[in-house]
Formats: structure tokens, C-alpha cells, sequence
């Protein structure tokens, strides 16, 4: 035995080389890539009768793109950076996008064809304010200009080069500008706003050199509340502050006349708070009440009129000009299953220009936004196309009442990631959509096999790789001997979950949470995280797998739990449940009952624990493991540790045997004027680990500290939890803690002086790897720490092992005190990460590798071996042949190495690692705003045949073989008769 | 070789046997005639087939030493090729190796087959067989030998701790940083 496993352990350490890459024609065969923009924020249309029809979107996750209106694809994108978040966007001269961003700071111009920065210029003023982007066609000196009111200044800004043609501050403290309105045709511009919130104020400014041409402001009673809403060119509709008066302003010529209308006036029933939304249509504003959404029409002098009073799902868009001195508008309501799609007259409210109905997924949920662009059918008369936004943040482009494209760009704000197995296939049942027959099966292996040959044309090649990217072997719905085809299944900020199929990343089924919608009794639900419900295995096999969703109804930590169980084959969500107390952490439990379902405790803000499902089985199988369930929390804002074990039932309470409640242990309390906590990791509860022992160099053991209560912290002094450089190495550094959480014990405490982080960490079996920056070398260091339990190191007795008689295998208790040592080592890295993970194999076998996500958002992978502490300058003999590489100052990138090869992971928030059933091989998903997903075998597939092994040469070969046997032997035979005669 | 002695060699149309069978009367067909006696010829010639005999005793047992003695050879020819493989584990020492390995196995298990021939109730086989059975021996012992410096023998610690699962624990803790 001993010795077969060591000749496998040769080959498969002679066949480990730490180089991997992929050949040009293998991209698309394992991985797959989908890019997303995000909940668009701002859309503007681009359909000049030349060129591609474009939409120029911007989203809330601070992305620039212009999307294919035929297809729904991304020409370009640019993500700005977090704190670069969008104010506003348009088009300028036809052919620039100009975008406004970082709090009205930066205006940028793209080249609208291909995404080229064009210009920027930065803009900044006496103080923060509201930020404006206004597009004129007003000409100063040669240019066209733009009208940029941000920081407490107007600037015009030329189209051209970007550069600030002049500004005008309005220093005034308690001014807040509203709106800045060019009226069509004129050369002035307005600028309106209100000062101590009670006063309106409104300046009028030449266009072409920003001089003053006149101030007036009146004062109100009543103080205003926030927004304005435009109704003509010189008049504005306002609430005041109590949200039942309304106002409109008119200031034409610099006279400012006013009329004041209680709400309750135009509306018979009293409609409580109101505000004011947002729209630019002439004539026409709207308010929203608790409970209707009503439009309301200025009829000349001051005049209203409530037009329509509509339910709360009516969303309406911005006013588009479809011919000379007429507007449109659209508006979108919500009926049954069916959206329709309004598009009005901006002066005739009865009249339609446009009525549709559209038949509408109930997954989506309600419309958020609506953009319209308007196009000259044939007959000359108006038709009109209608970008909506969908409460799941996807996009959708309506045209002629029917759904032309969607984008399910909810995806680009994935909160957590789960994976679920697929159904097993049944004899009988084919699932597969395309089913290929042997004369296709045969007819493929010979084209591959005039492509080993070189035999192949170069349309035998395009058709084989076709074959290879789209074999319906890897998108089938069921499960695989390698377990390669899974479901990832992805919960996203807006509530929705998706299950994406692991071959081909297409959208298997998608789920809006009913348990995650606002409700009366849950304002702002939250998804918070996934965990697997029920994996069934052999006994429980005619069951559906299920996962869990943990969300909260609102923001704060002790807000109500809300529990949800979907159907991860079906997506269904089979049951739901809010609960009475709020979810402050989620433990799932090593333990399942009878039907596979696993126990999780859930943790509320009072400390006390509530056990999941609340089945009599589940609590007589949590009661018998009881005494050995502990928990923990890290309070990263005071810097402390605290460890808990459960105690009885709960008090005071009414009677509930699913609630118990928790007694303190231990805490570990950090000094707050020296450390902070930043990072803290644990290892994967589902990691397999193969061997307690590490054989070093001369056949010497050492056995592993494997514990899955082990925490990694690590904590900066409180000075240094800001940006890099920003204090000195003296005053900086990070310390790091590996913690036993049931005892509390501190296993290792390490300083390092003069870094600072932040900090990445990943724990896997018993060593942990850090990510830092050193500000004395100026470098950003990686650190391993391994973890060895030195009082097993005496079991080195051959016979005592042989016979079995040894205590390794024996279960532990944290309470024995193990004695440990660590052994850490420091190299320097060359990037600066954004995710770090570690790959998972089924039996852990494989050795590992660290998946690096980069700041490039690519996702690097590097051999662990690199980051071994036993590694030294000059490794002896004996360590040289057992992979130990020589130490170097820093740790190498190889370029092939990167898993993601060409592709970037835009946004790249985490990397999860899945093992498959193969040993070798590890599923990786990265997603951010984008998602890629590949396999990924650290150690080569040493355990199956590659993808494009020749099956038919195998075959032939073996016939040739054969036959060449027989007519040898025939030929023998002959021979040595003739031999006889002779 | 047994061809050639026989009547149906191979490509050949007739032969005849020229040899002398006087001594076997089995291999004969033909009954002797009548009044001749062959064990009074042997009696009459012992004298003469005795010291045929002891001749011939002799010669097997010198034959049989040396077929002892052949193991020798060979065990020097495996070392030769043990040192030539040197100590590092690959198909070639690897492949010595399990030959040196198999060969006296083999050789042990054929001993009686090795020493058919040389069967005697005059000859002393044991000697012989003692000397094969301990140089076969002393093979094996280097095959091992070289099992054992190529790291191939379970002797150390590690080769029995390599494959042992971690340890179950008995405590679980769970959480984290509050959600």
C-alpha cells in the first residue's frame, strides 16, 4: 500500500509543474464571461439617421456605457471609481458623451463611436453643492458651450477642449440652487434656488460672458422642502417643508409672483406627506402621496388641476421634444401582468400618442424608470421606443408593444453566491435539448481526428471549435460524473435570486423574493446571505435541494429577520418566514436531519440563539450535541472578542424550545488606542482536509493544527485604518491573531511594525496568508503563517503506527491545549488585491493555490508552495526534492497564470471556490460587475483525459493493432507450412 | 535440441536411429530372444557399470555445485547495475530494483526444478541446494536493500501518518462579525 501510494505520489508530483495556461483555442471551452452595467440611473438616446443606434446609460454603480439599441450590447464601458459617482450625462455636438461626476468636480468627454477620453476638466468652487449638467446650443466665441452649475458655481465649459469659457460663484452661504434654466431661444440663462430655505431667489445671467443681469428674491412663510419641479420655462412648482401646501413660482422677467394652494384643495380625501417628483414636462407636475402618485396641471396664471390621480407603480418620464415646440411624455402603469405604456402630449393630457400593452415577467417586479426616444415611421408620423428599468435593476428596450431586448443587469450587484447540484439523470428521461446521434457523435470524433492528424481544412477547424465551445454535453440539466454542471445561485441587491447553469452561464430560472419585497410590515427589506438548506444525499434523494435566504427589514442590526427557503431546482419559494427577532449572525450548524436539512442557529442582536427548522427532530438531535456548540462574535468597532456558550432555553421569554440563550465565556479585549480591527477570516466549513501530516524533507513528520474553530484577526493601530501613506511607519502597525473560538485561546500573536493595511486574508487547513503593505519598504507583502500541534510531534514510533496504536485519530477538544508552533514567512507582492480565495478540491488532496484577484480585476493564480515558511535561500538536497523553492524577496507573477486570461472581472467584489467531483479540479466564480466562471486544476487534470483527447485515435490505433495481430499471425502460419513442405 | 534427436525432427523426410538401446529394454518393442537373459549381462559387465556410474555421480555432483554457484554471478552483476541506477527513484531503478527483486523469488520457488537434473541417490544434493537457497537469499536481502535506500519500505513514521485523516473534534463554533 504504502509503496503504491508513494509511486502515485511520484507521478503526480513528477507531473506537477507550476506553470499553467491555456492554448488560444481553449478560451470559452471551460470558462465563460458576462459583463453588466448595473441599475441604470440616466439614460440618453443616440439615433442620428447615420451611424449605429446607440443609448448612453449611467448606472448607480458609477459605470458610463453605450449599449446597442438593436441587440442590447455593450459597444464600451467605463467604470468610474467608487466614490466617482455619476450626477449626470449627456450628449454634446452629436459625437461627445459628457459625463459629470465626483460631486460636480469632474466633467469628462468620451468620443461617443468608441469610448475614448476625449477631454476632462476638473471644476471646483467656494463650496459643496447640488450638481447641474445643462447641454445648450448657446455658441460663445466659436464654441458650443455647457452649462456646468456644481460646487457653488455656474461654468460654462466649450464642447470642444473642455476648457472653462467663464464661471460665476454664488458664494451666498445658505443658497441652494435648484435649477438652472435656459430658456429655448434666449441667451440667459436662470438660475433658481432657495436661500434659509424660506427664500426664493432667482438670478438671471448673460449666457455668453456669466455677468449678472438681475437678482430678485422674495421671502415665504413657510420653508420649502428640497425639490422643485419645472413647469414652463419661467415657472417652478414647490411643496413647502409640512408637505400640504403647494407653490408655484413664476419669475418671468425677474418678477417673482407666486400662488400658494393647500394639496387638500385639489384632492378631496386628505393625503397625508407629500413630494414632489421629479419630472421636466411643460405644464405638467407631479406629487406622490402615501398612496397615490397624482399629476397636476397649471393652468395660466397659478391655476391647477389635478389630471389623473394614478396607483403608486406609475412612473413617468422626462419630457422629449419630438418636433418643433411640442414635448412628449410616457408613462408607465401596472396591470395585473401587463405594463402599459403611455406616451402623451405634453399640452393635451387626454390624448394619446401612443397606448401599448405589454405582457410583462412577473420576476421583474415593478418599473422603476422610463427613458423614451422617439423615430419617424415610414408614414411620417411619431413612433416611439421606451428604455425601462426594472425594480430587479434590469433593462429593458420596448418597441411596437413588444419587448425587443432585456439585460438582467441585476447581476452586476451580487450580494452572495451559493451552489446547488443539479437532478440526477433518469434512465428513460432526456433532458439534454440536443441529443446527438452516433452518426454525429462518429462524424465529430473524425474531424477531430484530422485536426491531431493536421489533416483538417480551415473550415474543419472553425467547425470543430463551434463543436467544442457549443457541445451540449456542458449545459445539460443534470449532473455529471466530474460535477463540473452545477447551479450557482446568486442573490442580488434588489432581492432577486438567479440560478446561472455553471456550462454556460445562461439564466436557468430567476426569482424575485416576495419575503424580500416592501410590505407594510417590512419597509426596506435586505437580502443579507445564502446558505445551503438541504443537500440531499443517498437516503433522501427524491427531495429538491433548497437554499436559504436571510434578509432583514431594514438597514439596522436589530431589525426584523426575514427567512426564506427556495427550491433550488425549480425556484420556487416554497416557504417564507418573518421573523420575531432580528438576525444578527447565521450559523450553520455541522448537523442534518433525517431529510438532509441542516440545522442553522441564528443569532439575534440580544444575544440570544434560535434554532432552524424548528422540527421536534432538530432539537433532539441539537439537544445531544448541545454542550459542544459555542459561538462567537468579533464587535470590529470597540475591539472585542467574545465568545458564548449556550445555556438553556430562554428567560423571560414565552415558552419556545427553539430559543436559548447565551452565556459568556471568554472575550478578548483589545486596547482601542493602539488596535483596530480590520480583517477577520475563518476557514470554509466545507473544506476537506486530507492528512493531519506534513512529510518533510528526510522522512520526518509533522502534524498539522486542523481546527475549524480557528480565527484569524488582524487589527491596525487605529491611526493607520486610512489610506495608504497617510501616517508614518512609526506610528503604523498591524498585528495579527490566530484565536481559538471556543477557548479563546491566543494561539499566535504577530507584530509587524510599519505596515498598514487593509488587509485580504484567506485560512485554509492550518496556515493562513495575509495581504499588507509595508510603508517602510514601500511595497505591498504577503505573509504566510502555518500552524503545527507540536504535542502529537512524538508519535514517531514505526511500530506503534503499524499496529495502530496511536491517539491521532481520536477526536479532539479544543480544551486539551495543544501544544503549537508556527512558522511564518514575509514576501513582497507586486499588486495590491481586491479578493483573495484559496482553491477547493473534493478530498483535498490536490495541492492548493491562492486565486488572487487583482487590482486589474483579473484573477491571478499562485502556487501555494510560494509561500511556504519552510523555504530558504539554499534548500538542501532533500528539500529541493520535495518541491521546496528557493527564497526569494518576492513572490513571482507568471503571465500564463492568470485564470482569467484576457477577460477582466470589472468591479471585482469576491472570488468562490466550488470543488468538484473530479479531485483535480476546482470550479472558481469571480463576479463583480462582471461574472466569469472557469475550472481550474491546480495541479493539471492528472486524474481525467483532457478535454480534447482523441477518442477515435485511441480506437483506431486499437483496431489497427488488432488487426495487424491477426494478419501477422496469419501470415506466420502460412509461412511455416510452406516451411514444412518444403 | 530435443529435435534433433528425434525421429520426427523437423524438416526432416527419414531418419534412423543408430543409438544403442541395448540398456533401456522399455524403449524396445521387439521381446528379447528366447534364452537370452539381460540380467545376467548386466551382472556380468557391474564392474564395468559401476564405475560408469560413480563417474557419472561425480559429474552431477560437480554440475550440481556449479549451478549453486551460478547465483553468485549473477548477484554481483545486480549490484554492479544497482550502483549504476543510483539512489534516486525513477523507471530505471525502479525497474532494477523490482527485478533484483523477482529473480531469487523465482529462483527459490523453481530450487527442486534447478537440481532435476542432477538427481541421484548417490549424490548429496543439499549442499548445493543450501548454497543456491542462501545466495538467492543474499539478492533478495540487496533487493530489498535497494528498496529501502530508493525510500520505498514503510520503515519511517511518515509512511504510515501520510494518509490519516484529521482528527473529528468534538467542540463547534460558529459567527463572525455581526451582519
Amino acid at each position: 500500500m504504502a509503496i503504491m501510494s508513494f509511486i502515485f505520489v511520484f507521478f503526480f508530483f513528477s507531473s506537477l509543474q507550476p506553470i499553467l495556461s491555456l492554448y488560444e483555442d481553449q478560451v470559452g471551452l471551460m470558462d465563460w464571461h458576462q459583463q453588466y452595467i448595473g441599475k441604470v440611473k440616466q439614460a440618453v438616446f443616440h439615433t442620428h439617421k447615420t451611424g449605429r443606434k446607440r443609448v448612453v446609460a449611467s448606472t448607480e454603480q458609477n459605470i458610463i456605457a453605450t449599449l446597442d439599441l438593436r441587440s442590447g450590447e455593450i459597444f464600451w464601458r467605463h467604470v468610474l471609481g467608487p466614490n466617482d459617482v455619476v450626477d449626470g450625462i449627456d450628449i454634446a455636438l452629436g459625437k461627445y458623451v459628457i459625463t459629470l461626476s465626483s460631486g460636480g468636480s469632474i466633467l469628462r468627454a468620451w468620443n461617443l463611436p468608441d469610448g475614448q477620453m476625449v477631454w476632462e476638466s476638473s471644476l471646483h468652487g467656494p463650496k459643496h453643492s447640488k450638481s447641474l449638467l445643462l447641454t445648450t446650443n448657446l455658441i460663445i466665441e466659436k464654441d458650443n458651450s455647457l452649462i456646468v452649475f456644481s460646487n457653488g458655481r455656474l461654468n460654462a465649459v466649450s464642447c470642444i477642449d473642455g476648457e472653462v469659457l467663464w464661471k460665476k460663484d454664488f458664494e451666498e452661504e445658505s443658497l441652494e440652487v435648484q435649477q438652472v434654466i435656459q430658456p429655448p431661444g434666449s441667451d440667459f440663462i436662470y438660475v433658481v434656488g432657495f436661500a434659509a430655505s424660506s427664500q426664493f431667489e432667482t438670478y438671471k445671467i448673460n449666457a455668453k460672458n456669466g455677468e449678472l443681469l438681475k437678482h430678485e428674491s422674495t421671502a415665504f412663510s413657510d420653508r420649502f422642502s428640497g425639490e422643485v419641479s419645472l413647469v414652463s420655462s419661467e415657472t417652478v412648482a414647490a411643496l413647502d417643508s409640512t408637505g400640504s401646501i403647494l407653490l408655484t413660482i413664476s419669475f418671468h422677467n425677474g418678477k417673482i409672483s407666486s400662488q400658494q394652494i393647500p394639496v387638500s384643495n385639489l384632492l378631496e380625501d386628505s393625503p397625508g406627506l407629500a413630494v414632489i417628483i421629479h419630472s421636466s414636462v411643460t405644464g405638467i407636475f407631479a406629487i406622490k402621496t402615501d398612496a397615490a402618485t397624482i399629476f397636476i396641471r397649471v393652468i395660466g396664471e397659478g391655476k391647477l388641476e389635478v389630471v389623473e390621480k394614478t396607483n403608486h407603480e406609475t412612473v413617468v418620464s422626462d419630457a422629449l421634444t419630438i418636433s418643433e415646440g411640442q414635448q412628449a411624455f410616457a408613462l408607465v402603469q401596472h396591470a395585473g401582468s401587463n405594463i402599459h405604456l403611455t406616451v402623451k402630449p405634453a399640452h393635451d393630457w387626454d390624448s394619446n400618442l401612443l397606448k401599448e400593452s405589454i405582457k410583462m415577467d412577473q420576476q421583474r417586479g415593478f418599473v422603476h424608470k422610463v427613458f423614451i426616444n422617439n423615430y419617424i415611421r415610414t408614414d411620417r408620423s411619431h413612433g416611439f421606443r421606451a428604455l425601462i428599468v426594472m425594480e430587479d435593476h434590469s433593462l429593458l428596450l420596448l418597441q411596437q408593444g413588444a419587448i425587443v431586448w432585456s439585460r438582467e443587469d441585476g447581476l452586476a450587484s451580487i450580494i452572495d453566491v451559493t451552489t446547488s447540484e443539479l437532478p440526477v439523470e433518469k434512465a428513460g428521461v432526456s433532458v439534454a435539448k440536443v441529443e446527438l446521434n452516433l452518426f454525429e457523435w462518429l462524424k465529430g470524433h473524425v474531424l477531430k481526428l484530422k485536426g491531431t492528424l493536421m489533416l483538417a481544412t480551415p473550415e474543419d477547424i472553425a467547425a470543430i471549435q463551434y463543436m467544442r465551445l457549443k457541445s451540449s454535453e456542458k449545459s445539460k440539466m443534470t449532473r455529471d460524473h466530474n460535477g463540473f454542471r452545477k447551479l450557482l445561485i446568486a442573490l442580488t441587491r434588489a432581492g432577486k435570486l438567479f440560478a446561472l447553469h455553471t456550462g454556460d452561464g445562461r439564466i436557468v430560472w430567476s426569482h424575485l423574493l416576495q419575503s424580500l419585497h416592501k410590505s407594510e410590515s417590512c419597509r426596506q427589506p435586505i437580502g443579507l446571505n445564502l446558505h445551503q438548506w438541504q443537500v440531499p444525499h443517498h437516503h433522501a434523494l427524491d427531495e429538491n435541494p433548497s437554499v436559504l435566504v436571510v434578509g432583514r427589514c431594514g438597514p439596522s442590526s436589530d431589525a426584523l429577520g426575514v427567512l426564506s427557503l427556495v427550491d433550488s431546482y425549480t425556484g420556487k419559494e416554497f416557504s417564507s418566514l418573518r421573523l420575531v427577532h432580528s438576525v444578527a449572525q447565521v450559523i450553520p450548524l455541522p448537523y442534518t436531519d433525517s431529510t438532509e436539512q441542516r440545522l442553522h442557529l441564528l443569532i439575534d442582536a440580544d444575544k440570544h440563539a434560535h434554532l432552524y427548522p424548528k422540527t421536534p427532530e432538530a432539537i433532539d438531535i441539537f439537544q445531544s450535541e448541545f454542550a459542544n456548540v459555542y459561538w462567537y462574535s468579533v464587535d470590529d468597532d470597540n475591539g472585542i472578542i467574545k465568545g458564548y456558550a449556550l445555556k438553556t432555553k430562554c428567560s423571560g421569554n414565552v415558552a419556545d424550545e427553539f430559543c436559548f440563550d447565551s452565556r459568556e465565556l471568554w472575550s478578548i479585549v483589545l486596547p482601542s488606542e493602539s488596535e483596530k480591527i480590520i480583517t477577520t477570516a475563518t476557514r470554509k466549513l466545507n473544506e476537506a482536509v486530507h492528512t493531519q501530516a506534513k512529510l518533510i524533507a528526510d522522512q520526518d513528520v509533522m502534524y498539522k493544527y486542523i481546527s475549524s474553530n480557528l480565527l484569524f484577526v488582524a487589527t491596525v493601530a487605529p491611526k493607520a485604518s486610512g489610506e495608504i501613506g497617510s501616517v508614518t511607519p512609526e506610528e503604523s502597525w498591524l498585528v495579527v491573531y490566530l484565536i481559538d473560538t471556543v477557548t479563546g485561546r491566543v494561539l499566535h500573536r504577530m507584530t509587524h511594525h510599519g505596515s498598514q493595511g487593509p488587509v485580504q486574508a484567506v485560512l485554509s487547513e492550518n496556515w493562513v496568508v495575509y495581504h499588507y503593505f509595508n510603508l517602510r519598504a514601500h511595497r505591498y507583502e504577503m505573509s504566510v503563517i502555518e500552524i503545527y500541534d507540536q504535542s502529537r510531534a512524538d508519535n514517531k514510533d514505526v511500530w506503534k503506527l503499524v499496529v495502530g496504536n496511536h491517539n491521532l485519530t481520536s477526536p479532539v477538544s479544543s480544551y486539551s491545549r495543544a501544544e503549537v508552533i508556527t512558522k511564518s514567512q514575509s514576501y513582497f507582492f507586486t499588486h495590491s488585491l481586491k479578493a483573495i480565495a484559496v482553491t477547493l478540491t473534493v478530498k483535498g488532496i490536490t495541492s492548493k493555490q491562492l486565486l488572487i484577484g487583482t487590482i486589474g480585476d483579473q484573477v491571478l493564480a499562485l502556487d501555494k508552495r510560494f509561500l511556504d515558511p519552510r523555504r530558504s535561500v539554499n534548500p538542501t538536497q532533500a528539500e529541493r526534492e520535495e518541491g521546496i523553492i528557493p527564497l526569494t524577496d518576492s513572490l513571482p507573477i507568471i503571465p500564463q497564470s492568470y485564470i482569467t486570461h484576457s477577460l477582466r472581472v470589472e468591479g471585482l467584489q469576491s472570488i468562490i471556490t466550488v470543488a468538484a467531483k473530479l479531485e483535480s479540479t476546482t470550479l472558481v466564480f469571480a463576479h463583480g460587475l462582471d461574472l466569469f466562471f472557469t475550472h481550474y486544476a491546480p495541479s493539471r487534470t492528472y486524474d481525467s483525459l483532457t478535454e480534447d483527447f482523441s477518442y477515435a485515435l485511441l480506437l483506431i490505433t486499437i483496431v489497427a493493432l488488432v488487426a495487424a495481430i491477426f494478419v501477422t499471425w496469419i501470415l506466420s502460419q502460412r509461412k511455416e507450412l510452406q516451411d514444412r513442405w518444403r | 535440441m530435443e529435435k534433433g534427436k528425434g525421429v520426427m525432427g523437423a524438416g526432416r523426410r527419414w531418419a534412423v536411429d543408430f543409438s544403442d538401446n541395448s540398456t533401456a529394454p522399455s524403449s524396445r518393442d521387439i521381446p528379447d530372444p528366447p534364452g537370452f537373459t539381460r540380467a545376467s549381462v548386466d551382472q556380468d559387465d557391474s564392474a564395468v557399470s559401476r564405475q560408469k556410474k560413480d563417474a557419472e555421480a561425480n559429474w552431477k555432483a560437480q554440475k550440481a555445485w556449479e549451478v549453486a554457484q551460478a547465483p553468485f554471478k549473477n548477484l554481483l552483476m545486480m549490484g554492479f547495475m544497482m550502483w549504476m541506477a543510483g539512489s534516486t527513484v525513477h523507471l530505471f531503478s525502479i525497474g532494477i530494483t523490482f527485478s533484483a527483486l523477482w529473480q531469487p523469488i523465482s529462483a527459490l520457488q523453481g530450487v527442486g526444478k534447478v537440481f532435476e537434473p542432477y538427481k541421484d541417490n548417490k549424490v548429496d544434493l543439499l549442499g548445493p541446494k543450501l548454497l543456491f537457497i542462501a545466495l538467492n537469499l543474499g539478492g533478495l536481502a540487496l533487493g530489498v536493500w535497494k528498496l529501502n535506500t530508493l525510500g520505498l519500505l514503510p520503515t519511517h513514521a511518515s509512511d504510515w501518518v501520510s494518509s490519516l485523516s484529521p482528527a473529528q473534534e468534538v467542540e463547534y463554533s460558529g459567527g463572525g462579525i455581526p451582519l
